[in-house]
């Protein structure tokens, strides 16, 4: 009989009578959907949970952000440098800033940053991928693109590349390889943060962002 | 817990016409919306079997997944903790708390922490944790305790919330508008997540292979916790672990299908190491404290272990006959509702919770919603077996705790009559009689508390097919 709380716990289930199961056999992948209809239920189930989708071509992203952007006006949008959505945002606000929110990249440690992160109104990040039978993009934080961004700010928008739409969930850990390198934090993101927890009434932004905006890039 | 107890607080429980009405309306809404998103009912059961298997499969290799979590998660920096009782569990939180000389705590919700009764522990020592779901936060400012799994406030309709918040939350008018009363928290809970120093949270499922923790929610209230505090604390029941990132998809689908009738939550939330080099947020440390609590008990039964199986989506609750007419709280227990029937009489003991396990109709509502396929009826009426057990090697706590002289003594006189034929006929004969004369005292009594006085017929069944003959043959 050992004597850490580990042991005598591991130990008691030891002694327990038992077979091994196996794992249930992985159901065989089913075709995968055509991409258009991948992207159009992606966009439905997006938009049923209150997230506002945009599906435009690759080369005309950032006019259309523009358009969202000043429809809004709001003054400071939280972006990430060394990503290349951000690197392309910075050019296209160097170009043409008007009527447009002050680009502010995430400075620091968050320790040192979180007055701004908490002041500031909105913030872009790429979304990694989306899975669309539920309905959710796919975030993979890290050094370039902090965690917080997609949920501190009041409005979030995530650029994704509709080339990243996969079938379920389980296809997107396998073909992205997600046992082998799972990074810090990973998010599946469905809408803006939500509750039901007064009278099931449906309320939106109740600690995350109150709007969730997805451009889609085709 | 007494049996008088439990019988006052269900009294109190059904006497209360607000409490019946809320809970009527959100049960019967939790239904429809399961209903909508398992409307396939080939594809649900498929789903179902799937899940069971998957749990089953896990929980057969129990101690070796474990040992491979606990290896994976100190492979990514997380720290493992292994406690057998929430005492053990409450001290190692405190612990790493007060080495980080942390008195701002902010929690996530977490039914394990409610189970070590984390939060009045802290209290006792000058730390302030700090609800932040929603329902968790209404209950708090309250000083109530979840009535519910998956919605911990819904025992309370809007016109109560709004008071309890202009009454408690500093500065907040009266608003029946949940929108504004949504507003009110999120501004007083953003201050309490920017000051935290450690924030705590529960585990939906921890994966063994590559030491990652999930968690589902739809606020945003878990990422915060988990996220901005310097220092994240995890707690676990033992039973939460799975083997692989793949076993998640169906298990996800089951849980949020099941919960909230939702094809997936706002967020779910794979964390699989402190913050790393370069990167600017998240924690600088990870806890995680595996409980045990009696599970490893309730382990070394293969039929009662199918009670770990469960993935507290609360659905059984949601369609319980029982629950949706008492609530949560006449239970008495932090599990409520079929699972806590179950549950509870495990890790208490059947002397302080077995009466648990007696206020159920075995209606069977419950297993054929459970998304893990856990047998509950099966196991209710096992555990009131277990409360009169006299075989010694029974593994479950407080086994024949309801022994007593008088049934002893009624069932061998059953036994007695109808082993020999003349007194039964004489016996019968005189009930048939006299028994609606009985008077109500005693045990009759009790019996009849619940229960309709019982009738005699004037002849026995036996006696009337003697003299009357089969016709229905």
């Amino acid at each position: 009989m050992s004597d850490t709380a580990r042991d005598r716990i591991l130990d008691r289930l030891r002694r327990a009578p038992r077979s091994e199961l196996p794992r249930p056999a992985a159901a065989a992948a089913a075709a995968a959907p055509q991409r258009a209809a991948m992207l159009a239920r992606l966009k439905s189930l997006l938009e049923a949970m209150r997230a506002e989708v945009h599906v435009v071509p690759a080369a005309d992203w950032l006019p259309r952000l523009k358009e969202i952007l000043r429809a809004r006006s709001i003054k400071t949008l939280l972006y990430a440098p060394d990503t290349g959505v951000g690197a392309e945002l910075s050019a296209a606000w160097e170009a043409d800033a008007s009527g447009l929110p002050d680009l502010v990249p995430y400075g620091g440690p968050v320790e040192t940053f979180k007055d701004q992160l908490f002041a500031v109104d909105a913030a872009v990040t790429t979304a990694a991928g989306a899975v669309a039978d539920t309905g959710a993009i796919i975030l993979r934080p890290g050094p370039h693109e902090p965690r917080l961004m997609s949920l501190v700010p009041s409005i979030h928008i995530a650029v994704l590349p509709s080339a990243a739409i996969f079938p379920s969930l389980g296809d997107a850990m396998r073909e992205g390889r997600w046992s082998a390198d799972m990074p810090t934090n990973l998010l599946l993101i469905s809408g803006p943060s939500k509750t039901a927890d007064i009278e099931l009434t449906l309320a939106f932004g109740v600690h995350g962002p109150k709007e969730l905006i997805v451009l889609i890039l085709e | 817990m007494t049996a008088d107890r439990f019988e006052t607080d269900v009294d109190r429980a059904l006497a209360d016409a607000q409490l019946r009405k809320n809970f009527a309306f959100a049960m019967g809404s939790f239904i429809l919306k399961r209903k909508a998103v398992f409307s396939d009912a080939a594809e649900t059961e498929r789903l179902r079997t799937l899940g069971n298997a998957i749990k089953q499969s896990a929980l057969s290799r129990l101690p070796e997944l474990l040992e491979q979590l606990e290896a994976s998660c100190t492979r990514n920096g997380i720290r493992v903790h292994w406690a057998e009782t929430p005492a053990v569990a409450n001290r190692i939180v405190l612990e790493v708390i007060e080495s980080h000389a942390g008195t701002r705590v902010v929690k996530g919700k977490s039914m394990v922490s409610e189970e070590m009764h984390l939060n009045a522990f802290l209290a006792t020592h000058g730390i302030e944790a700090i609800e932040t779901d929603l329902g968790e936060f209404i209950i708090q400012l309250n000083g109530e305790t979840p009535s519910h799994i998956i919605v911990p406030a819904i025992h309370k309709n809007k016109a109560q919330i709004s008071k309890i918040f202009h009454e408690k939350v500093p500065g907040a008018p009266y608003t029946e508008d949940v929108a504004e009363l949504t507003a009110i928290a999120r501004r007083t809970l953003r201050r309490r997540f920017q000051e935290a120093t450690v924030g705590v949270s529960g585990v939906n499922f921890a994966v063994a292979e590559t030491g990652t923790l999930c968690l589902v929610e739809n606020e945003g209230n878990g990422r915060m916790c988990t996220t901005l505090p310097s220092v994240h604390i995890a707690v676990m029941g033992l039973e939460k672990v799975v083997e692989t990132l793949e076993d998640l998809p169906p298990l996800l689908r089951l849980l949020t299908g099941s919960a909230t009738g939702q094809l997936v939550t706002t967020y779910v939330n794979l964390i699989t190491s402190p913050r790393r080099e370069g990167e600017k947020d998240g924690p600088q440390e990870v806890h995680l404290v595996i409980l045990d609590n009696g599970r490893s008990r309730i382990y070394a039964d293969p039929e009662l272990r199918q009670t770990l199986q469960c993935v507290r989506c609360g659905t059984c609750l949601n369609h319980c006959p029982v629950y949706t007419r008492i609530g949560g709280h006449a239970y008495g227990f932090v599990y409520p509702g079929p699972i806590g029937k179950i549950l509870n009489p495990q890790v208490e003991g059947l002397d302080k919770a077995g009466p648990l396990a007696t206020a159920s109709s075995l209606c069977g509502a419950c297993e054929e919603v459970c998304p893990v396929k856990i047998p509950i009826p099966a196991l209710l009426r096992r555990l009131r077996n277990e409360s009169y057990s006299t075989a010694p090697d029974s593994a479950v706590l407080g086994h024949g705790c309801r022994q007593n002289l008088t049934e002893r003594l009624a069932w061998k006189g059953w036994a007695f009559l109808n082993t020999h034929p003349r007194l039964n006929r004489w016996v019968t004969a005189l009930l048939g009689a006299f028994g609606e004369y009985l008077p109500p005292a005693g045990p009759l009594e009790r019996w009849m508390r619940y229960r309709t006085e019982p009738m005699f017929a004037p002849k026995s069944l036996h006696r009337r097919i003697k003299e009357e003959g089969l016709t229905d043959e």
